[in-house]
């Protein structure tokens, strides 16, 4: 197995812990975790499948740093989303998800 | 010179003015767009008229070639779309100048997010590669959340975490099925893809990927759980802007990938099963439209029906006559810009009966015929397009989705168009039967601003009037696509 390879199945992997943890956990903080996990497997997917046989390749690079820039600016929208919901309702999860 | 302005101007503009609307007073935010609006309207025309003389064609942002550049692709499609936006958003904006007044200045952040939720849109319209494809539904994602949260009550929070977690999930998903592809293409051009795409397993688990994320993102049945909510409880020029234009660019971006990989690579099986599952939509939106006792959750549960039309799309187009082809593309064009008036119209007629009346209530509605005859009458003529009936586009969408069908030899899908017309003309006769019932509860109402009900009027007689003018929309939108323009 090449190291492409490698690096494309753990981000398959994580991407898979991640969706897990997405469906499995109901506090809202811990869903937030587990799409930033879910987000770093598919840029490991990016990156790494990408550079197999063709050496390296600068369009995953550029893809996955805009990929961080957006995961980044929705981490912080859901951030102040939850904690504006955790100061009305005083949960940590949604209603109807209990 | 100035037609090579007004394409990259389509979402920088809106990009520019999102930025500026956030650095000035509350207080000013609504008056930018006396500036943002004839300017939009300005470069929309002119990308129409610069399409019609000179045919479709690529735009190089910045004269760089891909795939350091960014290609815009200006197709009748791209182009229709855009139009489509410029309207819509645009009476939303003057619809929601006047509506915001009566909130708290908070609510002025209405402002910046309306101008970004454009540049998103008009850069998913314009995308030529996948990739650009993911950033623009991001943008236009955010801003829409930000929106829906506006309210600021703990179910506008809630409902906004429930879409944005959808949101999210759907984006990741398209984003590892764009990886997938570009590892074993690599390229991430449409053109490039549709002469490469080949059937094989890679390409498969990356289309079902894509397929997933999107139809999370456009809300089809069974996804659509995050919808009502939000939809239904956001301010009332936000859900007319969600409801009428974000999901479309989520399904706008299913169906250029599906034909750019063409009949060879996209399954009839997967065909049929997104038919299956937007008749489930259909079938269920528009029950449980009837049910609800609010007026925006049942206008809500409206569009969860009506996308499922859209979705009849894929069995119509895939492994069909050139002839059935055409029709579906068609009659899904007309569908979705029909659904855009009407769905707007709904929504902000339905904000001026909510207005007048003082409740969310169905049944407060007795006896609003007498006091609001014209909010009353927007409704109705925005309902003749969704029950489908002549002369609306709604109804010249069905035809010709109907004809494709029949051409096609897919019979089944006639139960979905004639069973879908019926439900919704059950929805919205019980909204007016509840307006024209004369009774004790109510002996006066508010009268609502006058930009508010032309505003919907406005588009109500659009969604009439398309279905009336349809040949040449439809020869428009038919231009630089697999259809050709015959």
């Amino acid at each position: 197995m090449s190291s492409a390879l490698v690096f494309a199945w753990s981000g398959v992997l994580l991407f898979g812990l991640g969706l897990f943890g997405f469906i499995a956990h109901r506090h809202l903080l811990r869903r937030l975790l587990a799409f930033n996990i879910m987000g770093s497997g598919s840029f490991l997917v990016l990156i790494g499948l990408a550079q197999d046989g063709r050496g390296v390749d600068h369009v995953p690079h550029a893809m996955v740093i805009t990929g961080i820039v957006v995961a980044v600016a929705s981490t912080a929208l859901a951030l102040v989303v939850f904690r504006r919901w955790y100061r009305a309702s005083g949960r940590t999860d949604l209603p109807e998800d209990t | 010179m100035i037609g090579l302005w007004s394409v990259p101007l389509l979402f920088a503009l809106p990009l520019a003015l999102g930025i500026l609307s956030l650095l000035v007073t509350p207080a000013w935010r609504p008056r930018l767009i006396f500036v943002g609006l004839p300017l939009l309207a300005v470069a929309s025309f002119d990308v129409l008229a610069r399409l019609v003389v000179e045919g479709p064609r690529i735009y190089e942002l910045g004269g760089w070639q891909a795939p350091l550049g960014i290609n815009l692709v200006v197709d009748g499609l791209a182009v229709g779309m855009i139009l489509m936006t410029t309207l819509v958003a645009s009476l939303c904006a003057l619809y929601a100048r006047v509506y915001l007044r009566d909130y708290p200045p908070s609510s002025s952040f209405f402002w910046p997010l309306l101008w970004l939720l454009w540049a998103g849109m008009n850069g998913i319209w314009l995308a030529e590669d996948i990739f650009n494809l993911y950033v623009g539904l991001e943008v236009m994602g955010l801003a829409a959340v930000g929106m829906v949260a506006l309210r600021a009550t703990p179910q506008a929070l809630a409902a906004a975490m429930r879409y944005l977690l959808a949101a999210l999930l759907g984006s990741l998903a398209y984003l590892l099925g764009v990886a997938l592809l570009y590892a074993t293409y690599g390229t991430l051009s449409m053109a490039g893809l549709h002469e490469a795409a080949a059937p094989n397993v890679t390409t498969h688990v990356a289309l079902a990927l894509i397929i997933l994320g999107l139809l999370l993102k456009t809300a089809l049945f069974p996804l659509h759980a995050w919808l009502p909510p939000a939809h239904g409880g956001a301010l009332t020029p936000v859900s007319a802007l969600l409801s009428a234009l974000v999901i479309k660019a989520s399904f706008y971006i299913l169906m250029r990938i599906w034909l750019v990989l063409g009949p060879e690579v996209t399954p009839i099986f997967t065909a049929q099963v997104l038919g299956v599952l937007g008749a489930g939509a259909v079938f269920y939106g528009g029950w449980m439209a009837w049910r609800q006792h609010h007026l925006k959750q049942l206008v809500a549960y409206s569009t969860v029906a009506q996308i499922g039309y859209l979705f009849l799309f894929f069995p119509l187009v895939t492994g069909t006559g050139p002839e059935a082809a055409r029709l579906a593309w068609d009659g899904t064009l007309m569908m979705l810009v029909a659904h855009a008036l009407a769905k707007a119209a709904l929504f902000l007629s339905a904000g001026n009966l909510i207005l007048a009346v003082g409740s969310t209530q169905i049944s407060h509605l007795v006896g609003i015929s007498r006091f609001r005859p014209m909010s009353l009458f927007s409704f109705g003529l925005a309902g003749v397009s969704l029950m489908g009936l002549p002369p609306s586009g709604g109804f010249t969408g069905k035809w010709l989705l109907l004809h494709s069908a029949i051409l096609s030899g897919q019979w089944w899908w006639l139960i979905v168009l004639f069973l879908g017309g019926l439900l919704s003309a059950a929805y919205i006769f019980k909204v007016f039967r509840m307006s024209f019932r004369e009774g004790p509860q109510i002996d006066r109402s508010v009268t609502p601003p006058l930009t508010l009900d032309v505003t919907a009027l406005i588009l109500a007689s659009a969604a009439i009037l398309i279905g009336l003018t349809a040949h040449l929309p439809l020869f428009w939108l038919r231009l630089g696509s697999a259809f050709g323009a015959g």
